[in-house]
């Protein structure tokens, strides 16, 4: 267990590499700092790579005039969507075919197929399906957080210890009240297990769905500066979806620990 | 013994299992076994020998292959509804605090959820665990959990109690007060109890009758012993006594010879 004053080492320590990074981007992309050391022309690198001080300037004013929530609210709507009705589906599907195993044989080599697939490639097949509003990016991202759930809950069923369930049986459970008692919970860890994947994956649907045709959101910004060579807003845009990134997965972490105290955490158990 | 019916009663039970590629294994064959209401009766065998396996049969998780299992005089059908399991391994619901796995027979049972959790919280204080009701499985040890598991299969008062080798996880003094509490519990209340084990100590002390397995495979009885050490008992003390000595000398004879074949079985494999 790494003590506080060592732990306030180590996030110095993170701050420090950070502030490392965007001193050497400045440096290396300030038309005035230095001289052209690989391009002939000194504005070519920032053109290049932009500048860190005005990325984070467009950030700033982005944030100051509002005029990205918006973008952002499409975007994390989008986001939770496909998270929750991918997540439905795959709970739902994963718990079937578990306890039905004709219709998992019978359906084995398609849902192989179905997940071998490069699913990304059918965002343009959904921008004509549904439209290019936000049905179009759920549907992306729910087809690339189904899997994961589902194949998460379909092992999690598979290994609920045999013991567990037939007591539970002898306990008088009837079939529903195993479901309900032993498989859900049983399964619901191991879809936990994979929450950090799969709100990762909706935030890809919806921001790839929205790359590839919309008029909304994060995704949708960073085609349009692309489109006028602004690369300081396209780094503005990837900056604003990382940071986003980080916070949803902070927030899975924090639910992660409400909902799963019964799991025992590294140096917890057998705590008498 | 009273010619009532048998609490529990398996006729020529026959138990063979068929792997996936055709080979055939006879766990248990042609084994009679009765235990009368309000009996203590103790399974002894070399490990290996499908002490485990007529434990299934009992309580309906196996069909036999052949014979038959009466409960109370009537055939049995899925699972036996009068019966309660103590498994040899974990089988608490890791998602549920100690009092809430107490609980669980009772809620499956249609019992309201308040309800059944006061009478879980009593049961808690009856083992030993008052005030460890909120702890999650992983947060107890193994005798706890084992006490848990005690009371989760008493809360439903069962008319059979059922255990596969429950201590032989813990620790020996954990054992020996888990037994003493076990025996206290039993005499409070007097049910028929299958107990199974490769102990013959523990199988003496705590029993009213000792049934001996032979080695697997095709398992069958071949020597029941009538315990007649006086109750109640303290499974640490009995064992010094003259008679204790005496009964497991007599079983022991009986039982060397199937440790011994059943280990040189081992050996082979």
């Amino acid at each position: 267990m790494p003590s506080s004053s060592s732990n306030k080492a180590l996030r110095l320590w993170q701050i420090a590499i950070f502030a490392g990074f965007v001193l050497f981007w400045h440096a290396a992309t300030s038309p005035t700092l230095l001289p052209p050391i690989y391009f002939d022309d000194p504005n070519k690198a920032a053109f290049f790579f932009g500048e860190p001080l005005k990325v984070f300037e467009r950030t700033w004013d982005w944030f100051s005039s509002g005029s990205i929530y918006p973008h952002l609210w499409v975007t994390l709507l989008e986001t939770l969507l496909a998270f929750v009705i991918g997540t439905a589906l795959g709970l739902g599907m994963g718990l079937w075919l578990a306890l039905a195993p004709t219709a998992s044989a019978l359906l084995d080599p398609y849902i192989k197929a179905l997940n071998s697939m490069p699913r990304v490639i059918l965002a343009p097949i959904f921008a004509v399906w549904f439209g290019l509003d936000i049905a179009s990016k759920v549907a992306l991202g729910v087809t690339l957080v189904f899997f994961i759930v589902f194949f998460n809950v379909y092992q999690g069923v598979r290994e609920v210890s045999f013991t567990v369930v037939a007591n539970a049986r002898i306990l008088g459970a009837s079939e529903r009240q195993l479901l309900r008692h032993v498989y859900v919970p049983s399964a619901m860890s191991w879809v936990f297990a994979s929450l950090h994947n799969s709100v990762g994956l909706a935030f890809v649907g919806a921001v790839v769905g929205e790359y590839l045709g919309s008029s909304r959101g994060v995704g949708y910004l960073i085609l349009q500066a692309e489109g006028t060579f602004d690369i300081n807003a396209v780094f503005a845009g990837i900056l604003v979806l990382t940071a986003f990134a980080l916070l949803l997965d902070w927030a899975v972490t924090l639910a992660e620990r409400r909902l799963l105290v019964w799991q025992p955490r590294g140096g917890e158990t057998e705590k008498i | 013994m009273p010619a009532a019916v048998p609490a529990l009663a398996l006729e020529q039970v026959t138990v063979m299992f068929v792997s996936p590629d055709g080979a055939r294994y006879t766990a248990v064959r042609d084994t009679t076994l009765r235990v009368e209401p309000g009996e203590f009766v103790s399974v002894v065998g070399p490990t290996g020998c499908g002490k485990s396996t007529l434990l299934n049969v009992a309580v309906g998780l196996l069909q036999p292959s052949a014979g038959r299992v009466a409960v109370f005089g009537a055939p049995l059908a899925g699972l036996n509804a009068k019966a309660g399991y103590l498994f040899q391994t974990d089988a608490l619901m890791p998602w549920r605090t100690a009092r809430a796995n107490v609980a669980a027979g009772l809620e499956f049972r249609g019992v309201e959820r308040a309800e059944a959790l006061k009478r879980a919280d009593e049961w808690l204080q009856r083992v030993g665990l008052r005030g460890f009701g909120e702890r999650y499985p992983h947060q107890l040890s193994g005798g706890m959990r084992k006490r848990v598991a005690l009371a989760q299969t008493l809360i439903l008062d069962p008319q059979i109690i059922l255990m596969d080798e429950p201590f032989s996880a813990l620790d020996i003094q954990t054992r020996q007060l888990m037994e003493n509490q076990l025996l206290e519990l039993w005499s409070a209340n007097r049910k028929s109890v299958l107990f199974i084990t490769h102990d013959l100590e523990e199988a003496i002390s705590l029993s009213d009758r000792v049934v001996v397995l032979s080695a697997g495979p095709e398992s069958h009885p071949i020597g029941e012993f009538a315990i007649d050490l006086p109750r109640p008992r303290d499974v640490a003390e009995i064992r010094l006594t003259p008679r204790f000595v005496e009964l497991h000398t007599l079983i022991w004879q009986a039982m060397k010879q199937e440790v011994l074949k059943s280990y040189a079985q081992q050996q082979l494999q």
